[in-house]
């Protein structure tokens, strides 16, 4: 009714702000890594030559590679080859940083979105019986498993899955990775412990945001009006309570992906894994400042892209937030208790 | 009325567990309601009438109890498990909400909203329950039903959204609906529109009405017959005229005093009811008014006034009734 000119302006502009905002993001991370990176000591010089190098050779190893030359030089230099989709070329492996990242790319991708699958898989329902019996001893139960995936940190959760599932029942291979095209069930059966570790920590975060978005849902009117109908309660909880209850278990499964998408070295270090996580501690191990610069501008965009994925998808929640970009705000503040939005009305 | 009573309630008592201790919500309430008979609830806030509403409805909040007599249609509602229930509600018994901004579901489209119990209760195909919800969009004076079927809750204005609430309570064609402060949360100058309304669905569907306010100018013109409660307990019943008109309790002639009124523009100040309700977890002994009370004596601080016939059709627990000339002056 009035989506006019001056609104289709005004989603433009949020639209060119948020792009700007993200390419500043993006700025300032790579910026930031970059100088902390030209400020640590050694040189991947050092790490070319050995340790029984000269003074003098690294000196001369350096200059070669263009580090002798001022910070900010290398940077703007790092930049406008990378704005450009260059990312370098890693002084110790001779492989396109680009090349690195595409071919580790695939491992790591999967044992995200099959981290984040699982995770979602097992909280969501946990989620749901926590709820529906708030304050019962299920609840109670479920709240002291979850604690307790999240205080125990990867490099414990990987072992004990291995031993168990490994080792013991022997249904899962302990380590390594086999490519898809080997074959998806032998695929699957290599990334499924390790998906696993990852996914741990998420659940009792997962869980606890969206038991606690429901049980405000549940509290609301709508649902007791729902009730009043005398429709079931497991209906009014998957019709009319569930979708307004997960933007907060949107937004932090969003985050959730990104970060495993950067790479979850622990979990690939541990499970021998062939991606970004190990690419990554390699590359500061050895000082390869351009790998480095090369996958932290990659993590960051995935970041800043994912980010804008969320905010477009809050829309496809709740109605209420599909017309003015400014409703997205309505979208984070609500994000803990559901409460009522809009009072403005369009017709009388 | 001829046709019996549809509801009985006797000694109800609902309770609802708070950090503060046990909130005695609804102490010891009985009334009745006839079959197509508009019965108003009348109390300020914090007098109980809205748990009371959901006590009969049985949509009572986790940690809470109810205790007494409940019968519908001749049936124990009290007794009645979470299935049964579920049979009662929308098809005997349906509710309207106090604010249709919060009281349908922000996600889903009126349509959906409106035919999910029908699909639900008569087992109506989806093509034959649009139909219906058209019609009922009708029926509540919707415009354009049509459009508004496909809409989402916050594309309606307040008092549109609460037509469709009266719809979606309307939709398996209760015999007994629950009007909970309805019309609250609107304009001013929709609210008279919703009131009428209700009564004029009332009447056309010969259907029992409990219509809940804090007003009782809004229920006296609206409900045959009033029932004005106070602190968990009821003060007074009987036909909404003759209440309106000659209050007997105290509290109910304090009520209608504290209202503004065209004739009352004269005086320099509103009248106001001294105090505040007392302690919904620790009540005192007595009436409860009586600390308010302009006519409390000793007798009021320790026991409690039973309900007893005043007139016909009239019932009062007050030691102290207001004389009927009395009440004339300060009610009018």
């Amino acid at each position: 009714m009035c989506a006019s000119n001056t609104g289709q302006a005004a989603v433009l502009r949020s639209a060119l702000r948020k792009i700007g905002y993200a390419a500043l993001v993006v700025l300032v991370v790579t910026f930031g890594v970059s100088l902390m990176l030209s400020l640590a000591p050694g040189s991947v010089a050092e790490t070319i030559l050995g340790e029984n190098a000269t003074p003098e050779n690294v000196a001369l190893l350096n200059k070669e590679l263009g580090y002798d030359r001022p910070f900010i030089v290398q940077y703007l230099d790092w930049l406008s080859h990378a704005v450009r989709g260059d990312l370098g070329v890693s002084p110790i492996t001779h492989l396109p940083v680009t090349e690195a990242i595409l071919q580790r790319l695939p491992v790591t991708l999967e044992l995200a979105v099959l981290a984040l699958v699982l995770s979602l898989v097992i909280a969501v329902p946990l989620a749901i019986v926590s709820a529906a019996r708030a304050g019962s001893a299920l609840d109670r139960g479920i709240s002291a498993a979850t604690s307790v995936f999240l205080s125990v940190p990867a490099f414990v959760a990987g072992p004990v899955l291995i031993y168990f599932f490994a080792v013991q029942l022997r249904v899962f291979p302990a380590l390594g990775w086999v490519p898809i095209e080997d074959g998806l069930g032998a695929n699957l059966a290599a990334a499924f412990l390790p998906a696993l570790a990852a996914a741990l920590v998420e659940i009792a975060a997962f869980h606890r945001v969206l038991r606690a978005d429901l049980i405000g849902t549940l509290r609301e009117d709508f649902v007791a009006a729902a009730r009043a109908k005398g429709l079931s309660p497991s209906y009014v909880m998957f019709r009319h309570a569930f979708r307004p209850s997960s933007f907060s278990l949107l937004t932090i499964s969003a985050l959730s992906l990104a970060r495993l998408i950067g790479g979850t070295i622990i979990v690939e270090t541990l499970f021998v894994l062939p991606g970004i996580g190990q690419l990554i501690a390699n590359a500061v191990l050895q000082r390869d400042v351009v790998t480095v610069q090369g996958v932290v501008a990659f993590i960051a965009v995935t970041f800043v892209v994912v980010n804008m994925i969320v905010d477009v998808s809050y829309g496809l929640i709740d109605p209420r937030l599909r017309r003015a970009p400014a409703a997205r705000k309505i979208a984070r503040g609500r994000s803990r208790t559901v409460k009522p939005v809009q009072k403005k009305e369009l017709t009388a | 009325m001829s046709e019996g009573l549809l509801l009985e309630v006797e000694n109800l008592h609902a309770y609802i567990g708070s950090p503060r201790g046990v909130v005695k919500a609804v102490d010891g309430v009985s009334f009745t309601l006839g079959r197509g008979e508009a019965l108003g609830i009348v109390g300020e806030s914090g007098s109980g009438k809205s748990v009371m509403a959901r006590a009969v409805m049985g949509l009572m909040p986790p940690r809470s109890g109810r205790t007494g007599t409940l019968r519908f249609d001749g049936r124990d509602l009290l007794g009645l498990g979470r299935k049964q229930l579920e049979q009662i509600w929308g098809t005997q018994i349906a509710m309207v909400f106090q604010d249709p901004g919060r009281s349908l579901s922000p996600v889903v489209r009126v349509e959906r909203q409106l035919t999910e119990g029908m699909r639900r209760h008569l087992g109506v195909s989806k093509s034959e329950a649009s139909s219906r919800a058209l019609r009922l969009l009708n029926e509540v004076g919707v415009p354009d039903p049509e459009r508004r079927l496909r809409a989402y809750p916050h594309e309606l204005s307040g008092g549109m959204r609460q037509r469709v609430m009266i719809a979606v309570a309307l939709a398996c064609e209760p015999e007994l609906l629950i009007a909970d402060e309805p019309t609250t949360a609107l304009d001013v100058t929709i609210q008279r529109q919703v009131l009428d309304l209700l009564r004029r669905i009332q009447r056309e569907r010969r259907m029992s009405l409990m219509l809940i306010s804090h007003d009782l100018h809004v229920v006296a013109g609206q409900t045959d017959r009033v029932a004005v409660m106070y602190a968990g307990r009821m003060a007074e019943t009987g036909a909404s005229r003759t209440v309106f008109d000659h209050p007997r309790h105290r509290y109910s002639n304090a009520l209608l005093a504290a209202t503004p009124s065209i004739e009352h523009v004269r005086h320099a100040s509103l009248n106001v009811i001294p105090g505040a309700l007392p302690s919904p977890t620790d009540p005192p002994e007595g009436c409860r008014f009586a600390a308010r009370c302009t006519a409390a004596t000793v007798e009021c601080t320790t026991t409690q006034p039973p309900m007893a016939p005043i007139g016909i059709d009239h019932e009062v627990a007050c030691f102290h009734p207001v004389h009927e000339k009395e009440g004339e002056l300060v009610g009018r």
